[in-house]
């Protein structure tokens, strides 16, 4: 899979896929002609709608399998799909039979996601919409932990929402001890409440807490991880395989292409811009902490290691 | 090797200085002791003896020989004969022969023969040993006991031939407890397990497989967080030495309490089984405390042999991890480190740059949502749909639809009034029961059925109920052999009446049962 990935558009690579002159029966009107027929467009708008339903999986829907089979194998029809996406606002990240139309939105598309509409509170709250967001960053982290895994088309992350509590909750602390050595004193101005760290945001909120109806506490940081992943479920991008340690996860394709081609790079360039340029090797900074780090974590949390 | 869970079995009351060992109890593991030591003195009496032999023998190592020609009797008899006298000769010769390669045949094959006679004791009358111990009784008295033993005995074969088997004696003395590392301290601290189980002190015993059992959660939670982090990273963990030896260890682990823990369920069982409860409450309490071991050690075992799985599926786990992390073709992309490019470097920005760029992470990380869109006529519907009553007591039920069922019962109000009024017979006049069905056709054809099937319910009757309820009168048919002549009915004419009940006395009896 990775030529596909050699040229910068990952969408357009997979159509270029068969080299040179088409050969089989081409069944479209749309090379044949060389025109564009309305049914070309019904069914060029059709595959977009597929792509607009993420967890309509191809293999299980056989016209969703046959207007892919056709994407990839009929260059103008492809084009035409993308002609429909782009003019809807959305990105294609890729279209291939393992992620189908893997479409997301683009920057002020109807069909982005706000934080306001996910999180109420988050408008309001600037220390909500800020780990709301962490979340979503903390939840890719663990389910991507390497370089490679990101990269590897192959691969499958698992999380679980306590897992990824209790590693943020372990880098937070961290860097609690090292401003501790330091002498510093981390608590913010009680005048500038944007000066405080970051972690100290995510330390200061409590993991869980007790509700009336047995539900999970929503302004917990394991409410809000459980948060992003079931709304991360309900967009195509994990899928629960079971209950243990506050819900267990594991990513599907089109999670990764999002994280990767998407989010990833949005995030750092935002980072750039703030002047902070992380350096890093190619190689995973998740490494097994010292003995006897990890004992007072949470429970089940399954992850006993940072950088 | 010390593995950990010799540590753990030493409980803290082993050092905390000797208990004397008193009374029968402890006498009683002497005794034993004394009994399995007196099974190896015919094997040391051979070395002793062979200087009486005619002829230089001293070069042969008697014992040896013994224990092998045991070992070879031992494992070539079958369940329902024995071994072959001449064939464990002729095996044994072997190493009678390289004991003294220079001695002819003739002497090696006497000397295995005289071995084989002594073990069986063939001088004696009864083919026997015996050894004289003393114990001390419940009562401080001082007694010498005879302890007569077999090490190998004759059997009686099916073709009137004789075969040789080793005795229970032999086996567990001289094949089994023999075949022990004396230097373990390992197996020292089980024996002084199993001795503190034996002798009653389950308390400790029960804190022992307590121990063991932690240590057990322990490596399965080691273990788990080490393939967790593996199936992440393989370089994240050690797996040229910490984990393997991790692994070993464990499995050394589980071996050993395995082992151990079905020893000590078989003794505790027996010792819950057969210890007699009684009146004395002390026994009672072993007993409870014996059927709680079982309980934990039961639970160690099966924490034990779960354990052992996960470690058996660890070494091919993290091949599949290495395969697929460190051998897989490189990609041509350079990934994106999570971790260590963006969450790392964000957490100690201040809260206010750092929302830049998770809110960047989320704008482009969550997909995209189908907005809804709404239709005014919908709307207009929606907004004039007077909102639904919500009450706590949940949503009304709907007023259940009654059919009324037919009424399809074989006989009507009235008639059973009827035919319970032809039953109510005097206490003193019973009828029989043709005379009752011809009464009853006077009044309907119909009602001698219900007549006839009220008369046999009678037959037996409920008196239980009647009894529990404070019934005063019970009606009973009793079949007195006469045929039933009837046209529409056949059987026993019986005898149907009333018997009237002692209510007060049944009351009387209710009260004191209660």
């Amino acid at each position: 899979m990775s030529d596909h990935h050699a040229e910068p558009p990952a969408a357009w690579s997979d159509q270029a896929a068969p080299q040179g002159p088409p050969s089989g029966p081409m069944s479209t009107t749309a090379s044949g002609a060389g025109g564009v027929t309305p049914a070309d467009a019904a069914d060029a708008a059709r595959l977009v709608s597929f792509g607009l339903q993420p967890k309509l999986l191809p293999a299980r829907d056989a016209e969703y399998a046959e207007l892919l089979r056709r994407y990839r194998e009929d260059p103008a029809f492809a084009r035409l799909a993308d002609a429909v996406a782009t003019g809807l606002g959305l990105v294609v990240l890729e279209v291939s039979p393992r992620a189908g139309m893997a479409v997301t939105a683009g920057e002020d598309s109807v069909f982005a996601v706000r934080m306001g509409d996910y999180a109420r509170r988050a408008s309001a709250e600037s220390a909500d919409r800020f780990l709301h967001g962490l979340a979503h960053l903390a939840v890719a982290a663990m389910a991507f932990p390497r370089p490679e895994d990101l990269a590897d088309d192959g691969y499958i992350g698992r999380i679980t929402v306590n897992g990824v509590d209790a590693f943020v909750r372990q880098a937070c602390r961290r860097l609690e001890e090292r401003a501790d050595e330091q002498g510093d004193n981390t608590d913010p101005a009680s005048d500038a409440p944007g000066l405080e760290a970051a972690w100290r945001v995510y330390a200061r909120r409590s993991a869980t807490g007790a509700t009336k109806d047995a539900r999970r506490l929503a302004g917990s940081t394991t409410g809000i991880v459980g948060k992003a992943v079931a709304f991360l479920t309900d967009s195509g991008f994990l899928q629960r395989t079971g209950d243990d340690a506050g819900g267990a996860y594991r990513t599907t394709a089109r999670y990764q292409l999002q994280v990767r081609d998407m989010a990833g790079s949005a995030a750092m360039a935002e980072l750039l811009e703030l002047g902070v340029v992380p350096v890093g090797d190619g190689s995973a900074t998740l490494v097994a902490p010292p003995d006897g780090d990890d004992l007072d974590l949470a429970a089940d949390a399954g992850l006993p290691f940072h950088a | 090797m010390t593995s950990p869970a010799s540590t753990d079995l030493a409980p803290p009351q082993l050092s905390a200085g000797p208990r004397p060992a008193q009374g029968p109890a402890a006498d009683e593991g002497l005794a034993r002791r004394l009994r399995a030591l007196a099974c190896t003195a015919p094997l040391h009496d051979l070395d002793v003896r062979k200087a009486n032999l005619a002829g230089e023998y001293s070069v042969y190592a008697m014992a040896e020989v013994a224990l092998a020609a045991i070992d070879l009797v031992t494992l070539n008899m079958d369940f329902d004969t024995g071994a072959d006298h001449d064939q464990i000769v002729a095996r044994l010769l072997p190493r009678v022969a390289a004991q003294a390669p220079g001695r002819p045949a003739a002497e090696h094959e006497r000397v295995a023969r005289w071995v084989l006679e002594n073990l069986i004791n063939v001088g004696s009358v009864d083919r026997g040993f015996r050894a004289v111990y003393g114990t001390f009784g419940p009562d401080g008295v001082y007694t010498r006991r005879d302890y007569d033993f077999k090490l190998i005995e004759e059997v009686p074969g099916h073709d009137g031939t004789v075969y040789l088997r080793t005795t229970d004696e032999a086996v567990n003395v001289l094949v089994g407890a023999l075949d022990t590392d004396v230097t373990s301290a390992q197996i020292a601290a089980e024996v002084k397990l199993e001795v503190l189980i034996s002798r009653g002190r389950l308390a400790d015993a029960q804190l022992a497989a307590e121990q063991a059992r932690y240590r057990t959660v322990q490596y399965s939670e080691t273990l788990r967080r080490t393939l967790e982090a593996t199936r992440r990273n393989v370089r994240a963990v050690d797996w040229l030495r910490t984990v393997p030896d991790m692994i070993a260890e464990a499995l050394d682990h589980v071996a050993d309490r395995y082992r151990h823990e079905n020893a000590i369920l078989t003794n505790i069982r027996k010792a819950r089984d057969e210890a007699e409860t009684g009146a004395d409450p002390k026994t009672a309490e072993h007993k409870r405390r014996a059927a709680e071991l079982v309980d934990i050690v039961k639970d160690c075992i099966r924490r034990h042999t779960q354990l052992q799985s996960r470690l058996l599926e660890a070494g091919p786990l993290f091949r599949a991890e290495q395969d697929r992390q460190a051998f897989a073709r490189p990609t041509a992309r350079s990934g994106l480190d999570l971790y260590g490019q963006l969450l790392a470097p964000l957490l100690p920005l201040p809260v206010e740059s750092a929302i830049r760029v998770t809110d960047a992470f989320f704008a482009s990380g969550t997909g995209l949502r189908t907005p809804f869109s709404v239709r005014v006529g919908d709307l207009v519907d929606m907004l004039l749909t007077p909102p639904a009553e919500r009450e706590h007591l949940g949503a009304e039920m709907p007023e259940p639809d009654l059919i009324a069922t037919p009424d399809d019962s074989r006989f009507s109000e009235e008639q059973l009034a009827s035919a319970m009024e032809l039953l109510d017979l005097e206490h003193d006049a019973p009828r029989r029961l043709s005379g009752l069905l011809a009464e009853a056709r006077r009044r309907d054809p119909e009602l001698p059925y219900l007549v006839a099937l009220l008369a046999v319910h009678a037959a037996s009757p409920p008196v239980g109920t009647a009894y529990r309820q404070g019934e005063r009168r019970l009606l009973f048919a009793v079949d007195d052999g006469t045929e039933l002549d009837d046209p529409e009915f056949g059987g026993a004419d019986l005898i149907v009446g009333t018997a009237l009940l002692d209510a007060v006395g049944m009351a009387a009896a209710r009260a004191e049962a209660t």
